[in-house]
């Protein structure tokens, strides 16, 4: 498709739908949203820019073969049962860890299952555009 | 509003299976489509229909301060729909690439791994 | 105890993604699938003692407690299911390296090969019905991947049916869940046991329970569902279709276990007798089809299907010693099929066809191969001292028990049939002469390529003979893993005791 109005606008838009996915995967953890989701939106902004420029110049603003990504997701969601298994806990418990707290401050949290989200946020980004690619590449 | 979702779900159903019987592929998928949607439908219906708000714990409480609505079978759901889309999108491109290689997407046509044998010898 | 019991899944998953990573290199890919089949062995050996020391085992994920968290329990019969799919796993992964061309090794085999076995492994330790769905869709996932994996034209055209025909049975699967959870509220087995036993709509609870046959039979080729199975096993590489044949049916089989001894309350009016009939079908359906066949791996499809028939027979028996023979058969018949399916790899290998017609003279190039099959293939018919006979006496003791003599003949039958279908393999695949030029002999392959065929394969056939000549333990096992899925006490204490 070649068209000036969409390219124009896909430039403006695929930076705030990013940025919007980021947001959704940050707030999942106590609203709705998640890692899943803004894994979705995050696919979305690809496919516009796919759909605005061409399949090859999505493939390179991603910079990393889908399929990579999808299983450096994966490996992170798995590593994130690391730290629990270090202090002997069951499977996948949340540990928490919160920077700069204190005086009633909570601080910034950091957690296993925040890593966990990101984890899912690439391997959905990563499969769903793997699958989208390889079925509008003849 | 419940019986209203039943009736969908049963002519979903019918019409998924309906489509199902084809022997064209691709209405064996616009089927398999219909079909799944009424399985999640099924697990919302039976996570029981409510007017209440998300389930969601506001700062500061224990507990939520009125009824909510039931979260895991939309935890279910999400899974399923999670599922049927990668599975979904598989089935596509297996019958795309049946398409490019055996030319058809009829499954009465599709006798390669099991030949009928012309002189009847095996 | 929950990491013990988390890593049969974790661990192959984690290998997975690491061997799919590493595809491009295979040796490195290889070496890491290899590990892990080690690693899953040594794993589920470790549950597989806990298990016997302590009966059932539980472990919540997460620290979340049941019913609400996702439960794994292990009992008895998920240990030696663990164990003989770390055994099989292992032996196909062996086989594999000699089978699986390059270019299905670049296209990522080792990867999708132990996702498989992370589905299998999840359905066998899950105590939570939604997770069986899942870890029923991973394995069908990695299984609709290996199927068509190099895309040869008669892979699409098997795979194609093979998806077509699953995917419908999940959905079912999906719907009675749906079902069951608006009946009950919850999902988790060991809850299920007791909420199902209140639940006064026998209506509802008979639809739900065929719904579930329908489903779990398409998984595990009950007649009349079992049309897949015969269209799709026999396109892929040999190793996929060994580890098929011996691990996918067999996880329907278990579902079909689990929903009628933990699940529904023992009696349901028709249920029974409907297992019953779709068994006895199965067992000849499967058995005639294979004689009606001359290719070496149809022939064992076939055949997988009436075995198939024997397992979900001791289910609908349901009688402590027929549900025994249920659990030894299991054992006997993933490590006698499983290894069926090398050899014909390596017959093929050798002679170069899997067409019993266009074969011959396997006999004289290897009597290792033959002596492998041999016993393989006749412990399948149920000879003694083989393994399958007391596998067999098992279940016909336990129909004569019930005073079911015409189910005790139909396994009487398919067995003499099963053994037709043997002898024609054996006579012409080994026994007469090649029809054109000698096979290869044995011994003319490369050196690291028949310990990769052979070794599995002599290891399989060592448990069946250890099995066949030694049973008393197994037997013992099988009993006591009966006693623990007729009476699920134990179990549902596991479950739902909040302990830890």
């Amino acid at each position: 498709m070649n068209s000036v109005i969409l390219q124009g606008a896909t430039r403006l838009l695929v930076a705030l739908i990013l940025l919007f996915s980021v947001y959704m995967l940050l707030r999942g953890h106590n609203l709705p949203g998640g890692g899943f989701i803004a894994g979705l939106i995050a696919s979305a902004a690809f496919i516009l820019y796919a759909l605005a420029w061409s399949m090859r110049e999505a493939r390179e603003a991603l910079r990393i073969s889908p399929v990579r990504l999808a299983t450096v997701g994966a490996l992170l969601s798995l590593g994130s049962a690391v730290p629990g298994a270090l202090q002997a806990n069951p499977p996948f418990t949340g540990l928490w860890l919160f920077l700069g707290g204190g005086d009633g401050e909570k601080g910034v949290p950091l957690s296993t299952v925040l890593l966990f989200d990101i984890g899912i946020y690439l391997a959905v980004l990563g499969s769903v555009l793997a699958l989208f690619f390889t079925l509008e590449e003849d | 509003m419940e019986s209203a979702l039943v009736i969908v779900i049963g002519v979903m159903t019918a019409t998924g299976v309906y489509l199902m019987l084809a022997s064209n592929l691709l209405c064996y998928l616009f089927g398999l489509i219909l079909l799944s949607n009424a399985a999640n439908l099924v697990i919302f219906v039976s996570g029981r229909l409510t007017r209440v708000v998300p389930p969601l714990i506001p700062k500061g409480l224990e507990a939520p301060p009125e009824p909510v609505a039931n979260a895991l079978p939309q935890a279910m759901i999400l899974t399923a729909i999670v599922i049927g889309f990668g599975l979904l999108a598989f089935t596509l491109a297996l019958v795309v690439g049946c398409y490019r290689e055996l030319g058809t997407i009829d499954a009465d046509h599709m006798r390669l791994a099991e030949p009928i044998d012309p002189d009847g010898e095996h | 105890m929950g990491w013990l019991l988390a890593l049969p899944f974790l661990l192959p998953i984690a290998v997975g993604l690491l061997a799919f990573a590493a595809r491009r290199t295979p040796p490195l890919a290889r070496a890491i699938s290899l590990i892990g089949c080690v690693g899953l062995l040594l794993v589920a050996g470790a549950i597989f003692v806990q298990v016997l020391a302590q009966g059932p085992v539980a472990a919540q994920m997460g620290n979340w407690p049941a019913p609400f968290g996702i439960t794994l329990v292990a009992d008895r019969l998920s240990a030696i299911m663990l164990l003989l799919v770390a055994l099989v796993g292992a032996s196909v992964a062996v086989f594999a390296l000699a089978d699986v061309d390059r270019h299905r090794e670049t296209l990522g085999f080792q990867g999708f090969y132990q996702l498989l076995l992370a589905g299998v492994c999840g359905s066998f330790v899950t105590g939570d019905l939604f997770n069986l769905y899942v870890w029923f869709e991973v394995m069908l996932i990695a299984s609709f991947a290996l199927l068509v994996l190099g895309g040869d034209r008669e892979q699409l055209d098997g795979g194609i049916k093979y998806v077509a025909l699953n995917l419908v049975s999940t959905l079912l699967m999906l719907m009675a869940i749906g079902m069951i959870y608006g009946l009950t509220g919850t999902l988790n087995m060991a809850a299920l046991h007791q909420a199902l036993a209140e639940v006064e709509q026998p209506a509802t609870l008979q639809l739900l329970a065929v719904l579930l046959i329908a489903a779990f039979g398409i998984k595990a080729a009950l007649f009349p569902l079992y049309f897949w199975l015969p269209a799709s096993y026999h396109v892929p590489p040999v190793a996929v279709t060994a580890v098929f044949a011996g691990l996918l049916t067999k996880v329907g089989v278990y579902a079909l276990i689990r929903t009628f001894t933990l699940i529904f309350p023992a009696d349901l009016g028709f249920t029974r007798e409907l297992l019953l009939g779709a068994a006895l079908l199965t067992m000849l359906s499967g058995v005639l089809g294979a004689a009606s066949q001359y290719e070496f791996r149809r022939i064992l499809a076939f055949h997988i299907i009436s075995q198939i028939g024997f397992l979900v027979l001791g289910l609908a028996l349901y009688s402590p010693l027929a549900l025994a023979g249920t659990v030894f058969y299991m054992a006997h018949n993933i490590v006698a099929k499983t290894n069926l399916l090398l050899m014909s790899g390596t017959a093929r290998r050798m002679a170069g066809s899997f067409d019993l017609l266009k074969i011959g003279g396997l006999y004289r190039a290897s009597p290792l191969l033959a002596a492998v099959f041999f016993i393989a293939a006749f412990s399948l018919a149920g000879f003694p001292p083989l393994s399958g006979f007391w596998a067999k006496l098992l279940l016909v003791t336990a129909s004569l028990d019930q005073a079911a003599y015409w189910v005790a003949a139909t396994a009487l039958v398919t067995g003499a049939l099963t053994l037709f279908s043997m002898s024609k393999i054996w006579s012409e695949a080994f026994w007469k002469a090649h029809p054109q030029e000698p096979p290869q002999t044995l011994a003319s392959l490369p050196a690291i390529e028949r310990v990769q065929r052979m070794a599995p394969a002599v290891v399989l056939v060592l448990i069946t003979l250890l099995l066949g000549l030694f049973p008393q333990p197994l037997i013992e096992f099988s009993q006591a893993a009966a006693a623990e899925l007729l009476n699920p006490a134990g179990y549902v204490a596991v479950v739902l005791s909040p302990s830890e």
